[in-house]
């Protein structure tokens, strides 16, 4: 019933190179989300994607896009430029942890003390929250969101195609693992 | 936020139910977009008339407060710097009034125009095909028009489904492709 005849496909493949990725390249299911870092929703999905992520193992690669709705949420773009800031300096995933397990508090000030504890070179840091140097990537993944279809956070795709259905852990998981099993025959 | 914990799920409830089969079907490309001047303001009106010369974006929305419609609008404000790229006006239309329309655009910091097709209650609404008499509320419809006042694209959803804005760009860029012709 998940199918709909509004399947979207995801316009931007997935890039070693340039996306954020845990999980092998060469895992039997990608899962791709585009999220914000205020939105409840994505909220509520993370830890349903730790679980799903715990349950499949090295058969799944997670790959997070950034889809800041800053008129909805006005921390968002912030939050998503922090984690940039926080990649060039090794530490993506630790940063979008931080932010969806606290992501009541992101203001400069909360981000700059999650820079302090994981470490970070704050100057360095927040010399690029202030200049914005990683806007023109968060829009470039924004725009791949667009142009896939995404109409809202979070949005998913599963091996490039749109998942359409709820992201509860169970129907999620179904679909993850159907995948993996359909690549397994292809 | 009423929209439900998980809620890509209702938007298969919303495809797999009614709204299925019975949406409508909008004017086709290649139609003259009829005219039409509504309020967007108390003391101001917006008629299609006087964006001639550029393309006009008209997103048909069912009602300002409803979660989905936020969602929608709240996306397209969010991609109007790419729709401005093509010299492209964004309107949305319901048949609320022009205070229900003040008050949710500052509320969800909408800066595109809301009009209101109030009064006679869906007109445009009905002069484009996407009034859903029985709701008493417009489809939620998008039509790209050209800088001739000529429909080129359109679409409707069904009215749980936020149809992105990926159509919209599409229909944009073929835009480009047509007019250099």
């Amino acid at each position: 019933m998940s199918t709909t005849q509004w399947e979207a496909v995801l316009s931007m493949p997935v890039m070693e190179d340039r996306d954020h990725i845990q999980g092998p390249a060469d895992a039997a299911v990608t899962l791709v989300q585009y999220g914000d870092y205020e939105c409840p929703y994505c909220g509520a999905a993370y830890p349903i994607i730790k679980e799903a992520q715990a349950r499949m193992g090295e058969r799944l690669r997670f790959v997070f896009r950034n889809f800041p709705i800053t008129t909805s949420h006005t921390h968002a773009e912030q939050a998503a430029e922090a984690a940039e800031a926080a990649a060039t300096q090794g530490q993506f995933w630790q940063m979008h942890d931080l932010l969806y397990e606290n992501q009541r508090r992101l203001r400069d000030q909360d981000l700059r003390a999650y820079a302090e504890q994981l470490g970070l070179d704050v100057e360095l840091f927040e010399k690029e929250l202030a200049e914005h140097v990683h806007a023109g990537r968060v829009h470039e993944d924004f725009l791949s969101g667009v142009r896939s279809g995404v109409n809202g956070t979070p949005t998913f795709y599963i091996n490039g195609a749109r998942h359409d259905d709820s992201y509860d852990l169970e129907t999620l998981l179904g679909a993850l693992e159907q995948a993996a099993a359909s690549a397994g025959e292809g | 936020m009423s929209r439900a914990t998980f809620a890509r799920g209702e938007k298969v409830l919303e495809v797999t139910g009614s709204s299925m089969a019975s949406h409508a079907t909008p004017l086709p490309p290649g139609t003259t977009a009829p005219d039409f001047e509504l309020q967007s303001t108390p003391d101001q009106t917006v008629s299609l008339a006087e964006f001639r010369g550029q393309p006009v974006i008209l997103a048909f929305y069912p009602e300002d407060w409803s979660p989905v419609c936020s969602d929608q609008m709240a996306l397209y404000q969010e991609v109007l710097p790419e729709f401005r790229k093509f010299n492209a006006e964004l309107l949305g239309i319901s048949v609320d009034g022009v205070w229900s329309h003040l008050a949710f655009a500052k509320d969800r910091n909408l800066h595109f125009p809301l009009l209101a097709d109030f009064e006679p209650k869906g007109e445009v609404s009905r002069a484009y095909h996407v009034y859903r008499a029985k709701e008493g509320t417009s489809e939620r419809a998008l039509y790209v028009i050209d800088a001739d006042g000529i429909v080129r694209w359109s679409h409707v959803s069904p009215v749980g489904v936020n149809p992105g804005a990926d159509g919209i760009l599409r229909a944009l860029e073929n835009l480009g492709k047509e007019g250099a012709s």
